[in-house]
C-alpha cells in the first residue's frame, strides 16, 4: 500500500534519472497553478522563492509576523556539505553513509544518498545569497568537525549559522514578495486542511491577529511547519513551535511515520526552576574543544576546580576512544543520563555534567576561544549567572528535534495526493538519529533543490484544474474548525493550558523520553487519554475568539499535542527494540549499548488514523539496503 | 523576591491604552523576566481576567520576536541582551518595573505590548537581497573573500530586527537596521552588482514607512542587543551618497 516510488538503477544515479522522468510543468503553464506554502522557516521560505521563482503562485503562511522569526533561526552549529574543502577524504558516499550510520539504519537509502549529492549546491547557493560564512585567511570557506563524523565538513557562521541560512531564505523570499509573486501571510495560523476529492486542496487559517477564519484554495499544499519536541513542553524548540498543520493533515489522512523517534540533545543548559518555560541549547560544535567529564567519586559537592585530574571520568573519551566527546547525540545524551543516574551528576540538582574548556583554553588561548565560541559562552554566562571562561558549564541533554514526522515518499508527498511535507515536519532522511549540521542541510534541500524538482509530476497532471474557496469542503471546514474554538473557549475549567501542558511534558519526558520500557509506556498511554478528557473538561481560557488571543492558540495547540503525545508513546512501545533516539531498556547490549532488531523492525512504522474512538493502524514501508551493510555502530 | 510591575495594557489598535499596576511574588532570580509574566499571565486567567500579550518566540535571543521597554530601556538595561534573556536577578527586591511596547509611528501598537513590525520586512523587499535564482550558482569556494571583510559582514548580518533601535532612537529612525544590511552586502563581492539601487531604494522604502532620520546619537548601537557598530551607518551614508551621484 505506501508506495515510496524509490526509483529503480544504481544509487548515485537514481536522483538524476526520477528528475528526467518525472513530468514537467511548461514555464509558461507554471502561472497557472496555485501554491500554498505553510511555514517559513528554512524549508518553507527556500521551497517558496524557488517555486515563486520558476513561475508558480505561491501563497505563504506563518502565524509569525516575519518570515525572519521561524525557529530554524536558532540553529547555531552549521551545515554539512561532502565539498571536501579541507582534503579530509571527504565525498557524496561518506557523507551518506555517515548519515545512515548516524541514523542508526533507519532511513531510506536513497533519500539520504540524494541528500548528501545536493548538499554542495546548498553551500554555492547560500554563498552566493551573500551569506557571511566563516573564512580562512586565504579567503576561502573554513571548516569544523560535529558529532558523528571523522572528517570536517560543517560550514559555519559564528554560532548563528542558522540565522545567517534563514536570513538568506528570507531575502530570496522577500524577492519573491516584491514581485507579488509570493503573497505572504504574516499572523495567520493553519487550522485545518480542506480536502476535494481525497486530494489536498487547500487550507482554512485564523488570522491571530483579528481572529478571522479564512479559506484558502490552491492546487497544492506544501507543509513546512517543523518538529513537535514541544509536546515534551520543556524542549529547545521555541514557545509557539506546534504540531497542529501535520496533526491536522494527519487526522485528514496523511500517515504520521516513526512518532516515537525524538532526539534528546546532550549540550543543554539544564533546567533551573519549576518555572522554567523552555531549555536552551548549547552548540554541539563545542563537543569539538570542550571536555566532557563527571567526579568519579559519587555525590562529590565540591567546586569544580578543586577537583583534581585523576579525580575525574572523562567518560565519553574513556568509553569511546576513537570518537571521544564527538560521539553522535543520542549516544551522548543517554551517557549523561546514566552518570546522572548513578549518583555523578553535578550543579544543584545532580542532573547535569561539566562541560570543561580549560584545556582549550590552554591550548589555543582564550581569544581563539573567544572567536569560536564567544557567542554561546556569553548566552550560558547571561542564563546561569556563571563565567565558563574560569568555571566548566553544566549541560544535560534536553529535547531537541523530532526525526519522526509525516511520511512522504521519495517526492516528499505525504500519502494525501497533493499535499508535500518539507523540513523537520515529514519523517525523511535522519532515521532514528539526526546527525548535528545535518537539519539545516535537510531542509534547505527541500525546499531549494528537491521539491521545485518533485511538484510538477504531480501538478503536471491537473492542468487546467480550478480549485475555488466556494466548494462545501471549504465551508465544512471552516464550521469544524470554528466548532473547535467555541468549544475551547465555553469549558471555563480550573487549569490554565500550560499547566495541563506541564504534565504532559512530564508524562513524555518521563516515559517517551531518552528510555523507554514496557510499563512506563503502558502507563503513558493510558494516562495521556486522561489527560486529555480532563482538558477538554478542565481547561480554562480567557478572553474571545474574535481577538488576539495567546492562551486560545496555546489551547488548540496543547490539544493537538495531547493526541500525539498518546501515538508517540504507541510507537514506541511497538518498536521492540533500541536505535538511534530511540532507546528501549530491554533491548541493550552487556555495554549497555543500542541493540537493534534488524530482522523485525528494519522499517518505516507510519500510523494512520481510524477515527476518535479506533486505535491507529499500523502500515510497514520495509527499508532496503542495498549498498550498506549493517552493522552495530560503533564509535569505539 | 517581589516586584511591582505597571504595564501598558491596550485592547487593540484603534483603543486608547493606560498603565495598569500587578504586584507579583514569589519570583526567584533564576527565572526569566518572560517566565515572570507567564506567572502573572497563568494567575490572571485562573482570576479570570485578560493575561498580558507580549510577543516572544524562541526566548534565546536570536528570533528577534520579543522586544519590550523596561524602565526606559530598550530590552532593559543589561547591554548585548534582548528582553527574553533578561532575569529576574537583574531587579531589587520590591522593585517597581515599568513595562511599555516599543513606541514608533512606524509600529503601531496590536494589543498590549505587541506592535506591528511589517514595515521592516517592507524595506528588506525594496532590495535586501542579491537578485539570483536558486541554482545554477558558482562553486562556493570560486569567490575568495578576505576574512576581514567577511567578518564584518558578519557582525552587521548579525542584526536579529527586533528594532530596539527604532524603539530606542528619539527620532525612531531605522538607520542601524537598514545599515545593518546594506553593509553586510556591500562588503562582499555579490552584493556589488545591486549596490546602487540597493541603498537609493531601501532609504526610500525605509523613509515611505514613515521612520525618522539620524541624527547620529548613538543610541541604537547602545541598545543594540547583537552591539552592531553605528560605524555601519556610516557605510550606509557612503553608499547611499555615492549611489546619489551616480544616478
Amino acid at each position: 500500500m505506501l508506495n515510496n516510488k524509490i526509483p529503480s538503477g544504481p544509487l548515485a544515479e537514481k536522483w538524476t534519472h526520477h528528475k528526467f522522468s518525472s513530468k514537467l510543468v511548461n514555464p509558461s503553464n507554471k502561472r497557472k497553478y496555485d501554491i500554498i506554502i505553510v511555514g517559513t522557516g528554512l524549508a518553507g521560505a527556500s521551497a517558496a522563492a524557488s517555486l515563486a521563482e520558476l513561475g508558480y503562485n505561491v501563497q505563504a503562511f506563518s502565524y509569525h509576523e516575519s518570515p525572519r522569526r521561524a525557529h530554524s533561526i536558532a540553529a547555531q552549529g552549521g551545515i554539512n556539505a561532502a565539498k571536501n574543502y579541507p582534503n579530509d577524504g571527504d565525498s557524496i558516499y561518506r557523507l551518506f553513509y555517515d548519515t545512515i550510520k548516524g541514523g542508526d539504519y533507519r532511513s531510506r537509502e536513497a533519500n539520504v544518498y540524494r541528500l548528501a549529492e545536493v548538499s554542495n549546491n546548498i553551500i554555492d547557493q547560500c554563498v552566493a545569497q551573500g551569506i557571511p560564512f566563516a573564512r580562512e585567511y586565504g579567503g576561502l570557506l573554513d571548516n569544523r568537525s560535529f558529532g558523528g563524523a571523522q572528517v570536517s565538513r560543517t560550514f559555519y557562521a559564528r554560532g548563528q549559522t542558522g540565522q545567517q541560512l534563514l536570513l538568506g531564505a528570507y531575502s530570496a523570499l522577500v524577492r519573491q514578495m516584491n514581485t507579488g509573486q509570493v503573497k505572504f501571510h504574516p499572523r495567520h495560523e493553519m487550522l485545518d486542511l480542506v480536502m476535494i476529492d481525497g486530494e489536498a486542496k487547500g487550507i482554512v487559517t485564523r488570522n491571530l491577529i483579528t481572529g478571522e477564519i479564512q479559506s484558502h484554495s490552491a492546487n497544492a499544499v506544501v507543509l513546512a511547519t517543523g518538529g513537535y519536541g514541544n509536546a515534551f513542553f520543556l524542549s529547545t524548540n521555541a514557545m509557539a513551535s506546534n504540531a497542529t498543520a501535520i496533526w491536522r493533515a494527519y487526522k485528514k489522512g496523511a500517515f504520521f511515520a516513526n512518532p516515537c523517534i525524538t532526539q534528546i540533545h546532550p549540550t543543554c543548559i539544564p533546567v533551573a526552576s519549576d518555572h522554567q518555560s523552555k531549555l536552551t541549547l548549547m552548540s554541539e560544535s563545542l563537543r569539538n574543544d570542550g571536555r566532557v567529564w563527571v567526579p568519579k567519586k559519587k555525590g562529590d559537592k565540591r567546586h569544580p576546580t578543586e577537583i583534581s585530574e585523576d579525580e575525574r571520568d572523562y567518560y565519553l573519551e574513556r568509553l569511546y576512544p576513537s570518537f571521544g566527546n564527538l560521539v553522535p547525540r543520542d549516544v551522548a545524551s543517554r551517557r549523561a543520563k546514566e552518570m546522572c543516574d548513578l549518583g555523578h551528576g553535578v550543579g544543584e540538582t545532580g542532573l547535569a555534567v561539566y562541560l570543561d574548556f580549560a584545556d582549550a583554553i590552554e591550548r589555543m588561548g582564550k581569544d581563539v576561544v573567544v572567536q569560536k565560541y564567544g557567542n554561546l559562552f556569553d548566552m550560558y554566562k547571561q542564563i546561569t549567572g556563571e563565567n565558563p571562561y574560569e568555571i566548566p558549564m553544566r549541560i544535560y541533554p534536553a529535547v531537541h528535534y523530532t526525526m519522526g514526522g509525516l511520511w512522504v515518499d521519495y517526492n516528499l508527498m505525504s500519502t494525501i495526493p497533493g499535499l508535500y511535507i518539507l523540513g523537520e515536519a515529514n519523517f525523511s532522511d535522519h532515521g532514528a538519529n539526526r546527525l548535528g549540521a545535518s537539519a539545516l542541510m535537510q531542509g534547505l534541500a527541500d525546499g531549494y533543490f528537491i521539491l521545485p524538482h518533485t511538484i510538477g509530476d504531480y501538478l503536471s497532471g491537473k492542468l487546467g484544474e480550478a480549485v475555488s474557496i466556494e466548494n462545501d469542503a471549504f465551508s465544512k471546514t471552516e464550521t469544524d474548525v470554528k466548532n473547535r474554538i467555541d468549544n475551547l473557549l465555553s469549558i471555563n475549567g480550573n487549569r490554565t493550558v500550560d499547566d495541563i501542558h506541564k504534565e504532559l511534558g512530564l508524562i513524555l519526558w518521563e516515559n517517551v523520553g531518552m528510555a523507554r520500557n514496557k510499563s512506563g509506556l503502558e502507563m503513558a498511554i493510558e494516562s495521556i487519554p486522561k489527560l486529555k478528557d480532563e482538558f477538554w473538561k478542565n481547561v480554562k481560557i480567557t478572553g474571545t475568539a474574535d481577538e488576539l488571543n495567546p492562551e486560545l492558540e496555546k489551547a488548540g495547540r496543547v490539544a493537538d499535542f495531547l493526541e500525539l503525545g498518546e501515538l508517540m508513546a504507541r510507537d514506541a512501545l511497538n518498536r521492540e527494540e533500541s536505535c538511534g533516539g530511540h532507546f528501549r531498556e530491554e533491548h541493550q547490549t552487556k555495554e549497555n549499548e543500542a541493540k537493534r532488531n534488524d530482522e523485525e523492525f528494519s522499517y518505516v512504522a507510519a500510523w494512520e488514523h481510524k477515527g476518535e474512538s479506533l486505535p491507529a493502524e499500523l502500515h510497514k514501508e520495509e527499508l532496503i539496503f542495498e549498498n550498506v551493510e549493517l552493522t552495530t555502530r560503533s564509535y569505539k | 523576591m517581589k516586584v511591582i510591575l505597571k504595564v501598558w495594557r491596550q485592547n487593540n489598535a484603534e483603543s486608547q491604552g493606560a498603565f495598569e499596576t500587578y504586584p507579583v511574588e514569589n519570583v526567584s532570580g533564576d527565572m526569566s523576566f518572560f517566565e515572570m509574566m507567564d506567572m502573572l499571565n497563568d494567575q490572571l486567567v485562573l482570576d479570570g481576567k485578560t493575561p498580558i500579550a507580549f510577543d516572544h518566540d524562541c526566548r534565546e535571543g536570536i528570533c528577534g520576536t520579543c522586544g519590550l521597554f523596561i524602565n526606559g530601556r530598550a530590552h532593559g538595561k543589561i547591554r548585548a541582551i534582548t528582553t527574553c534573556q533578561l532575569h529576574m536577578r537583574s531587579f531589587e527586591d520590591g522593585e517597581t518595573i515599568v513595562v511599555e511596547p516599543w513606541r514608533a509611528k512606524a509600529f503601531p501598537v496590536i494589543k498590549d505590548l505587541i506592535v506591528e513590525r511589517t514595515s521592516f520586512d517592507r524595506i528588506m523587499q525594496a532590495g535586501g537581497y542579491v537578485s539570483i535564482k536558486t541554482g545554477g550558482t558558482p562553486d562556493a569556494n570560486a569567490i575568495p573573500i578576505a576574512k576581514r571583510n567577511a567578518d564584518e559582514s558578519m557582525d552587521a548580518a548579525s542584526c536579529i530586527g527586533c528594532a530596539a533601535c527604532v524603539a530606542t532612537c528619539k527620532n525612531s529612525s531605522a538607520m542601524l537596521f537598514v545599515a545593518a544590511k546594506v553593509s553586510q552586502l556591500s562588503l562582499l563581492p555579490q552584493g556589488q552588482p545591486e549596490r546602487v539601487e540597493r541603498a537609493i531604494n531601501m532609504i526610500a522604502a525605509m523613509d515611505e514607512e514613515g521612520f525618522g532620520n539620524c541624527t547620529n546619537t548613538g543610541a541604537c548601537e547602545i541598545e543594540c542587543p547583537k552591539e552592531i557598530s553605528i560605524s555601519h551607518i556610516g557605510r550606509l551614508n557612503r553608499e547611499f551618497l555615492k549611489a546619489s551621484l551616480k544616478g
